[in-house]
């Protein structure tokens, strides 16, 4: 992977989100989501930093990064795009969503379009069964999705 | 409710929220402003009244209009019809389905007239952001009572005797576990709240976390007193920000009024509560993978014993319960323990929370005492299947439970009951599925989530599930034979006797039953290559009828691999070898010539 430079000022930001928590190492999971606020995601080089701050293994935060689904190692799109695939919105024809995002942005499930404007992921149940199928795209639901909305929804963004 | 004459009560849970719930606030406050009125009546944001299926809802307090479909558009017609002219609003009115009439009151809907709203009882009441109104219903009553008036051991014992069980799955006696912590010797103790609530169809925790949290707070205080802990703790999923905002909110104003904190009501019990985030790990759910989780590690399971009640969260004894379960104990401790044991079946008390989804007509959270029957569930709660199609299968327990059929309709819904028809209660998820479902697919959807989710410590479920999940492929594609079935089952059986938590021991769950309830259906798939219901694409064939087909060339130009070939006017043909089954040109066909074999 590309090593990441990151900016004085965030790394500044970052060691405050640590001692926010006493840098303990108990506290690495709520460290982390702060982190990836801050960055929007969590490359190698910031992993250290809190590895170094909480005086915990860089190996140890990787672990429990990778283990994480919420965790992202790599940058997410400005829009990022959500599929739920629960059950309820599985068996009302969430993949035929799913398949219909990917064809349009050309683009696998976990990846960034090249432009950087769209990231296609899968999550589990937002608990809006009512409105399945269901699709998010940053803050916004959209519900009741069917293959046919799919290019509406985009150009929204465009 | 203060001082004003009537309410506006809008259902602001996460699946109203997407429905633009906020824009009908903002409307009908602007509409009220205009007719006057907002010195006299309130719009009051609530937690989710359960009738998904019918939302955005609105009620109209005191006289109890439940307007159902509501949009921003429609604020300022009842604003003047409803409040200013004293006219229903007849097309926002709930359509009985049966007998078309329009019904106002939400007490004769067949939705809610069969359930009994015990952990729900505010949800869609109050105003979740307002302690206020939790008091007004007898919040955090229950606690002020056991401080003055109980010992640890009398309060205990009243939820012993109530038969409650752990509403996030196993059904473990609550008071018995309560017992277990008070007992165990330490110099700190915790109480934590487990809403890491991963079942995908499930969403009764969120629910209650955003219409009532008070609620659980109150029973964790009430825990609290009973174990002996000072500390409740709030392992939360992060993909739930309504819920954790209004938990801030709810613990931040509990603590202004001394309901929690030091000193509780002068009683000199303290009583703090945190929330810690989840990160999206199912296993997370089971309780020892939950406290590493907590303590900032991976949350991987370790074996029990020991149990945490005895060493938990930092090595000290911890009482987890889920969040349903929390819901339902201060009323037990308010109308007593009797009360409670009268409601459900002999060895499953009280109520209990579904998520009804799926292919049902009210999908929807619905509260029910243990003992009704999935028949009346998703007949008479659920208003039958969507489109009039026929009943296959109920899944209840999500990816640890099963599924049931047409036979076990009528089987009254409780903790064992479930478990010998191989499901299991679970959190309460109930996906409804109809004829169109192939449960090969459905199988193999439960096992791809076990496979994401298993957290990769021991091998039965680590390496076992991935192999079941890869039969399971083979059989949707057609390359399996009836042997594997046998395979399939042995590895079953394996995986669930020698797996080390609850994740690895149920996963097997939805294959097995869907294997002994739809023998036929697997059988179809391996010995005649076909899928009864359509839905394995590897076993379909798209023909088009030459009979039907005028050759209007839709089907050609919808086609996006250019399988379909013919001259305008003649009928056309698909190339098998080329086509890739999506189904785009049997949904554009206007002449019914294109079917699937």
């Amino acid at each position: 992977m590309a090593s990441v430079k990151l900016p004085e000022s965030k790394i500044q930001e970052l060691k405050e989100v640590c001692q926010k928590y006493d840098n303990k190492g108990s506290e690495l999971i709520n460290v982390l989501h702060g982190a990836q606020e801050l960055f929007g995601y969590l490359p190698a080089e910031v992993q250290e930093i809190i590895a170094d701050e909480l005086n915990v293994s860089v190996a140890h935060v990787y672990g429990v990064v990778t283990f994480y689904s919420f965790f992202s190692m790599l940058p997410k799109g400005r829009n990022p795009i959500s599929i739920c695939m629960g059950t309820a919105c599985y068996v009302r024809g969430a993949e035929k969503v799913l398949d219909e995002f990917k064809r349009i942005l050309n683009v696998k499930v976990g990846e960034t379009t090249g432009d950087g404007k769209f990231s296609l992921s899968c999550l589990r149940c937002v608990g809006a069964c009512g409105l399945a199928p269901v699709v998010t795209i940053g803050e916004r639901v959209y519900g009741r999705v069917s293959a046919d909305d799919v290019k509406k929804i985009l150009s929204e963004y465009a | 409710m203060g001082k004003y004459k009537s309410h506006i009560l809008v259902c602001a849970g996460t699946g109203c929220r997407a429905s633009d719930c906020e824009g009908i606030v903002s409307n009908l406050e602007s509409a009220l402003e205009e007719n006057n009125l907002n010195e006299d009546v309130q719009v009051v944001r609530t937690g989710c009244f359960g009738f998904c299926e019918k939302g955005p809802v609105v009620k109209m307090v005191p006289d109890n209009t439940f307007y159902v479909e509501v949009t921003p558009d429609d604020a300022g017609e009842l604003v003047l019809e409803h409040l200013v002219k004293g006219r229903k609003v007849e097309r926002l009115l709930y359509i009985d389905p049966d007998t078309k009439e329009r019904i106002s009151d939400s007490k004769h809907m067949g939705f809610y007239k069969k359930q009994y709203r015990i952990a729900l009882r505010n949800c869609g009441f109050i105003d979740p952001e307002n302690i206020d109104e939790y008091i007004a219903r007898d919040g955090y009553a229950a606690m002020g009572k056991i401080l003055e008036s109980m010992t640890p051991e009398e309060a205990t014992a009243i939820i012993k005797e109530s038969g409650l069980r752990g509403r996030g799955g196993g059904g473990f006696p609550t008071g018995l576990k309560w017992e277990f912590t008070r007992k165990a010797q330490a110099d700190k103790k915790y109480v934590v709240c487990n809403a890491d609530e991963g079942d995908p169809g499930a969403f009764m925790d969120r629910s209650i976390l955003e219409g009532d949290p008070h609620s659980v707070l109150e029973a964790m205080a009430i825990c609290g007193f009973c174990i002996g802990a000072d500390t409740g703790l709030i392992y939360i999923r992060a993909e739930y920000p309504l819920a954790i905002n209004r938990l801030k909110t709810a613990i931040n104003q509990a603590r202004e009024y001394g309901l929690i904190g030091k000193d509780i009501l002068g009683t000199g019990f303290n009583f703090d509560v945190e929330i810690r985030l989840g990160a999206g790990a199912f296993v997370c759910g089971e309780e020892t993978a939950l406290i590493h989780s907590m303590e900032g590690l991976r949350g991987e399971p370790t074996v029990k014993p020991p149990f945490p009640a005895e060493k938990g969260y930092n090595g000290k004894p911890t009482n987890v319960n889920n969040v349903e379960t929390f819901a339902n104990i201060p009323p037990i401790i308010l109308k007593g323990s009797k009360w409670f044991s009268e409601i459900g079946t002999e060895k499953s008390k009280g109520t209990k929370v579904f998520a009804l989804a799926g292919k049902v007509n009210n999908v929807g959270l619905i509260e029910v005492p243990m003992g009704i029957t999935l028949r009346e569930v998703i007949f008479d709660i659920g208003g039958g299947i969507k489109g009039g199609k026929k009943f296959k299968a109920v899944q209840t327990g999500g990816p640890s439970g099963g599924c049931l059929t047409e036979k076990h309709l009528d089987i009254p819904i409780d903790y064992e009951n479930l478990l010998q028809c191989g499901s299991m209660m679970g959190s309460g998820g109930m996906i409804v599925m109809d004829e169109d479902d192939c449960m090969v697919s459905v199988a193999k959807f439960y096992l791809d989530f076990t496979v994401e989710e298993s957290c990769g410590k021991c091998a039965p479920c680590r390496i076992g599930n991935k192999r079941l999940y890869e039969m399971l492929d083979k059989i949707s594609l057609g390359k399996s034979s009836e042997e594997d079935l046998g395979m399939l089952r042995n590895l079953a059986n394996v995986i669930k006797d020698t797996s080390l938590c609850g994740l690895g021991q149920t996963s097997p769950n939805p294959v097995l039953s869907t294997m002994d309830n739809f023998h036929e259906e697997y059988l179809a798939h391996v010995a005649d290559g076909k899928c009864p219901a359509g839905q394995c694409k590897a076993l379909m064939h798209y023909i088009i009828d030459s009979h039907l087909c005028v050759g209007c060339t839709l089907c050609n130009r919808v086609c996006p691999v250019d399988a379909i070939s013919g001259e305008k006017k003649t009928p056309h043909v698909i190339d098998s070898s080329i086509c890739i089954k999506c189904g785009a040109c049997l949904e554009k066909c206007k002449f019914g010539a294109i079917s699937v074999q």
